[in-house]
């Protein structure tokens, strides 16, 4: 680690404006950015940390039947709140990230800001329509991520909340990427009275997308067989140690058709 | 009824309680008054020309202390290896030099090029980022039949080329072998990658070097299994320090599994700095260091061919390996592909003709040596695997197949110059057969299938030889040093006894096992007895613990030092008893006069030794205390027989295990609870190999699997409850507690009963595929089943450590 301030504010307010030096990074977690600073990767001149701002933590559901996740809640308090609301898809995935001492430190802000092409909640933020909301504005899904490790978000933007509308029915599918354990490939199916949401992680180097052909077919017939035709090109998947294109893309299809069975 | 105490008890391991409380002593916990921290500055390229070093910047920089490069090691001595092997031509093994730091040239990511010694390790890294370092990219050797083809980069300008050495074994059988795969009825070829592992103890290395100035005595401490080899090694080979002015300690040891056998660079480093600074020197490596500078396990590419007759007896094995050796020679680097490897390839079978050959080749990637079982993996996995494609080929019972090949008569001469002693391989395999409940399996089978799983069995056996070894024999075969064991057993004035020995233990469970022995040769309680162990200063000379010598060799010489005690003390108490001593009995901790009820109690006879008024003291010294060193006769040879139940998910190529049975022959046991833990160890590391660890370069040697991100570890859910037996016991004949060793069979054993059980539930599911390298990643079986080309599958490249699309 190189040396950095620490910050400890107690609002959304005082966090934007600690924020406000330059190379001044918000710290969730940290676990992502703890590891990341300790191998020296990262080097920021401050680090603001949210774990003191109530305003951001909890779980409730709004007037639109939407799940509104503060910024700086933890996985574990996620996966517990989303069954109690009738989210059980989203339990499903906050449940299964890392391990316990991971759940109980990580964030859902912090995973949606870093935006890793393997996290898991920006598939569930993606097939149900999620919208970020940050210090100063709300971002839907669909223009909130850019790519690998790419946001909409700028300088010194905090996320606050996260609303995602709750589906009739939903599951989360991760097949494990062996060693890390993270997602090879995840997909979240979400459906609604009036359409099929269907995000995919993992999977594409271009990261989170939506994959609209299984949301269409989806939309006529929620079944496991309304995809069995389906797959994705294995253009544009990742290729590494853990799988070949080919392999994701055939997986895509698998955990498709597994989550839209487990949501039935 | 299950013995409570002594040789066959199962006393939970007294020294877990320390370990679990956070109360052990790890050499990170040691820290002497005043010390300082090292930072080493480690190439990132895999291959290139040191152009310039520039430490001004650094050297200035707050807290250090001194910027070592390899300038400062010219005058010192190169990391030393301790075994040559003898090539087919006659030749030794092309043996390079090691630097501490690196010498003009970069050889694989990770050689260390500079160190900064510093007040605190943080300012020790900062100052190692300020070092600028020149380096001409050289290209990277990374596929090994590339490395040995003509015009190759090489590795190491001064030799002739990259091939160590070309071993062929046994060399005056190969004409007759060739003849006998020529004239066979059936040959079964199979060519197999064995991958390349990362060791992962626990506790990462550590080195802390100490020099006294007022004595000149120099004192490491280090995660070794081994301290007086590193103290041989270091002192008489890099640094020049006589022995006894060197002190080398290797306190509580979080893990081992082969990688701290060998002495490396850091810690000659940690002992000289701290002559050169003035100043105790630490350094405590990261795990991202781990991955790029502990010795990795594996790695070969190897083609095997079994030939049969028409009655399905073997006649006749051949294999070529291509054994990476990595940049530089590793302390026992070629004994690994080739002694240990070589000598094993009969199995457990009756095949009158092998041979061997094995081409180590140097690249530029991490130095490659011993990995629990360290070659005897490599021999039982090729031999395993192709034994059950041959029966497949046949269409015959591989378990059939393997039985009418058994060695059933002992002492059995292979023809690649082993004895076995004893071994009853029917035996291990009946009890596995029930054990494992093989007749139920086709019962398992339907229901995995119901499930929509492909269900398969593997079933496979092994020898190995452990308990090394002979010291007359290794000394002709290469080795550079003896591979006997002592032990010295001191009892103390009160009967109490400590008992010094070679062997070192870093999870084995020594502090218990050992004084089991001692107090059924006694007949007092184990809490009489401590085990001291890992410091040269009050420890024998001895040569550590690895190969599962401990208790076979340290253990047998711990047996001949108590049992030197036991006469003494007998002579004692004839002396108080008024006996004489061929008279004297020894048992339940009591001396008595046979045939009477004269007796005196084992603490009498100890005060005695120690406070000799009425005392032999013209026949007998005082004291009561004796060394014994014990040189094997032969090796011992485990043996077992594993299966392994796995199930194939069709459409995503995901296996999961879902039985494993394992029935050993470890000979006599002495804590059969410790022994259960080792054999799950093994079988742990070995579904480790089988299935997801892969330690992998690119074709730039850019390590790719670099961190637990993506070097896959097993963990607790990866692992059915296992099903472990070893009643089958053919004691050992050659050493006094006729045991055999448990330290590796795990590891040995379980990797070709992984990969014939996918490959039985792939042909169950209609996928007719010969093989798949390990590990078998979901990605990997997948695309085997689809004909899809994976990551670093299909049949043997010369670059075993693929990895990249
Ligand atoms: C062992 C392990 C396993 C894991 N497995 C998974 C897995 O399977 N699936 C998965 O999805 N994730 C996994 N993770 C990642 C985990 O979910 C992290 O918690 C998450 O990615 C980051 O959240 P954090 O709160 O820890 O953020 P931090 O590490 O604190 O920060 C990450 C980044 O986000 C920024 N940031 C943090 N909070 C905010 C905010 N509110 N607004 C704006 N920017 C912010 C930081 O500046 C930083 O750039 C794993 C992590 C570990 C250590």
């Amino acid at each position: 680690m190189y040396n950095f301030d620490f910050e400890r504010p107690k609002s959304v307010a005082d966090a934007v404006k600690a924020l406000q030096t330059e190379e001044a990074q918000p710290l969730g977690g940290g676990q992502t950015l703890i590891p990341t600073l300790k191998q020296r990767l990262a080097m920021p001149s401050k680090l603001v940390s949210l774990a003191g701002i109530d305003e951001i933590k909890g779980v409730c559901k709004d007037d639109q039947n939407r799940l509104c996740i503060g910024g700086g809640t933890v996985h574990r308090v996620i996966a517990e709140k989303a069954m109690s609301e009738g989210f059980p898809g989203l339990t499903g995935l906050a449940s299964k990230i890392g391990d316990p001492a991971v759940r109980n430190r990580g964030t859902i802000g912090g995973s949606l800001a870093n935006n890793d092409p393997s996290a898991c909640y920006p598939a569930a933020a993606m097939a149900t329509g999620a919208t970020i909301v940050t210090d100063r504005r709300e971002i839907a899904a669909d223009d909130y991520f850019k790519g690998l490790f790419e946001t909409a978000l700028e300088e010194g933007e905090i996320i606050t909340e996260v609303k995602m509308p709750i589906p009739e029915a939903s599951a989360y599918m991760k097949f494990e990427q062996p060693a890390s354990r993270f997602p090879l490939v995840g997909v979240f199916v979400a459906r609604f009275s009036d359409r099929v949401g269907v995000g995919v992680t993992g999977a594409s180097e271009s990261g989170v997308f939506r994959w609209t052909e299984a949301e269409r077919a989806l939309g006529s017939d929620f079944s496991a067989d309304a995809v069995k035709g389906l797959s994705v090109p294995a253009d544009g998947m990742i290729s590494d140690l853990h799988g070949t294109a080919e392999y994701r893309a055939h997986l895509v299809g698998v955990m498709t058709r597994r989550a839209v069975a487990a949501a039935q | 009824m299950p013995k409570d105490t002594g040789i066959g008890a199962s006393p939970k391991r007294r020294e877990d309680v320390r370990f679990l409380t956070g109360d052990g002593n790890y050499t990170d916990d040691i820290n002497v008054h005043g010390q300082a921290y090292v930072h080493f500055l480690r190439s990132d390229v895999a291959h290139g020309r040191i152009t310039s070093i520039d430490t001004a910047e650094a050297g200035a920089m707050p807290g250090v202390v001194r910027v070592f490069t390899g300038k400062d090691f010219e005058g010192v001595g190169s990391i030393p290896c301790g075994w040559q092997v003898t090539g087919r031509d006659g030749k030794p093994m092309q043996e390079p030099a090691h630097p501490v730091l690196a010498q003009g040239k970069v050889r694989h990511v990770g050689d260390p090029i500079a160190a900064v010694v510093a007040d605190t390790p943080a300012q020790a890294r900062d100052a190692a980022e300020a070092i600028m370092v020149d380096i001409e990219d050289l290209p990277a050797v990374v596929d090994m039949k590339a490395a040995v083809a003509d015009g190759a980069t090489k590795v190491h300008d001064d030799l002739e080329n990259n091939l160590c050495y070309d071993w062929g074994f046994v060399e005056d059988n190969r004409d007759a072998v060739d003849k006998a795969i020529k004239d066979a009825a059936h040959v079964t070829t199979l060519e197999l990658v064995n991958n390349r592992l990362v060791a992962n103890p626990m506790e990462p290395r550590v080195a802390v070097g100490v020099w006294e100035k007022g004595t000149d005595n120099y004192t490491l401490y280090t995660t070794s299994q081994n301290p007086h080899v590193i103290r041989l090694l270091m002192g008489a080979f890099v640094l020049g320090i006589p022995e006894h002015k060197l002190r080398v300690v290797a306190p509580d040891v979080g893990g081992g599994f082969g990688t701290k056998i060998f002495h490396y660079a850091e810690e000659a480093f940690c002992t000289f700095a701290a002559k050169a600074c003035r100043r105790p020197v630490k350094w405590t490596a990261s795990r991202s260091e781990a991955f790029m500078s502990d010795a990795h396990g594996r790695d070969h590419v190897t083609k095997i061919e079994l030939a049969l007759d028409a009655d399905h007896n073997f006649t006749a094995v051949r294999t070529e390996t291509y054994a990476n050796m990595g940049a530089y020679l590793s302390t026992f680097a070629p004994s690994v592909p080739t002694w240990l490897h070589g000598t094993l390839m009969a199995g457990n079978y009756r095949t009158p003709l092998i041979y061997v050959n094995v081409k180590a080749v140097f690249t530029n990637t991490v130095p490659v040596d011993a990995y629990r079982g360290a070659g005897r993996p490599e021999a039982t996995f090729q031999l395993e695997r192709v034994i059950d494609k041959a029966a497949r080929e046949l269409g015959v019972d591989p378990i059939e197949l393997r039985r009418k090949n058994f060695i059933t008569e002992f002492p059995y001469a292979t023809p690649v110059a082993v004895e076995y002693d004893t071994g009853d391989y029917p035996a291990t395999m009946d009890k596995l057969s029930e054990i494992a409940d093989l007749s139920g399996f086709d019962a398992r089978r339907k229901e995995s299938e119901a499930k929509g799983k492909w269900r398969g069995l593997g079933v496979n056996c092994y020898i190995e030889a452990c308990g090394i070894a002979p010291s007359n024999l290794v000394g002709q075969l290469g080795a550079r040093a003896g591979l006997y064991e002592s032990a010295t057993v001191r009892v103390n004035a009160t009967g109490g006894i400590t008992v010094m020995t070679g062997s070192h233990s870093h999870g084995q469970g020594h502090e218990t096992s050992f004084p089991q022995v001692i107090a059924e040769m006694i007949g007092i309680d184990e809490s009489m007895v401590e085990i001291v162990h890992g410091d040269t200063a009050n420890t024998p000379m001895g040569m550590g613990t690895y190969g599962s010598r401990s208790i076979a060799v340290g253990g047998s010489a711990m047996v001949r030092a108590a049992e030197k005690v036991v006469n003494k003390a007998k002579k004692i108490a004839a002396h108080l008893l008024e006996a004489s001593d061929s008279d004297i009995e020894l048992k339940e901790g009591k001396f008595s006069v046979a045939g009477t009820d004269k007796s005196v109690a084992w603490g009498d006879v100890t005060l005695a030794a120690y406070v000799p008024h009425n005392y032999p003291l013209e026949d007998i010294e005082p004291g009561l205390e004796e060394t014994a060193f014990y040189d094997p006769a032969n090796f011992t040879y485990p043996s077992g027989a594993y299966a392994c139940e796995v199930e194939v998910d069709p459409e995503t190529g995901q296996v999961t295990i879902e039985r494993f049975a394992a029935a050993d022959d470890f000979g006599n046991v002495i804590n059969p609870m410790i022994v259960s833990g080792q054999v799950h160890g093994g079988i742990a590391q070995g579904v480790g190999q089988a299935l997801l660890e892969n330690c992998s370069y690119d074709s730039e040697g850019q390590l790719l699997s670099a961190s637990y991100m993506d070097y896959a570890m097993p963990r607790a859910a990866d692992l059915p409850m296992f099903t472990v037996d070893h009643s089958c016991q053919t004691p050992c004949t050659h050493n006094p507690l006729g045991v055999k060793g448990c330290g590796e069979a795990g590891a040995i054993g379980s990797p070709p009963s992984v990969v014939n059980a996918v490959i039985d539930a792939l042909h169950s599911g209609g996928c007719k595929i010969d093989h798949i390298d390990m590990p078998l990643t979901p990605s990997r079986v997948w695309a085997a089943m689809t004909g899809a080309a994976a990551a670093g599958h299909g049949t043997a490249e010369g670059r075993s450590v693929g990895g990249e699309v």
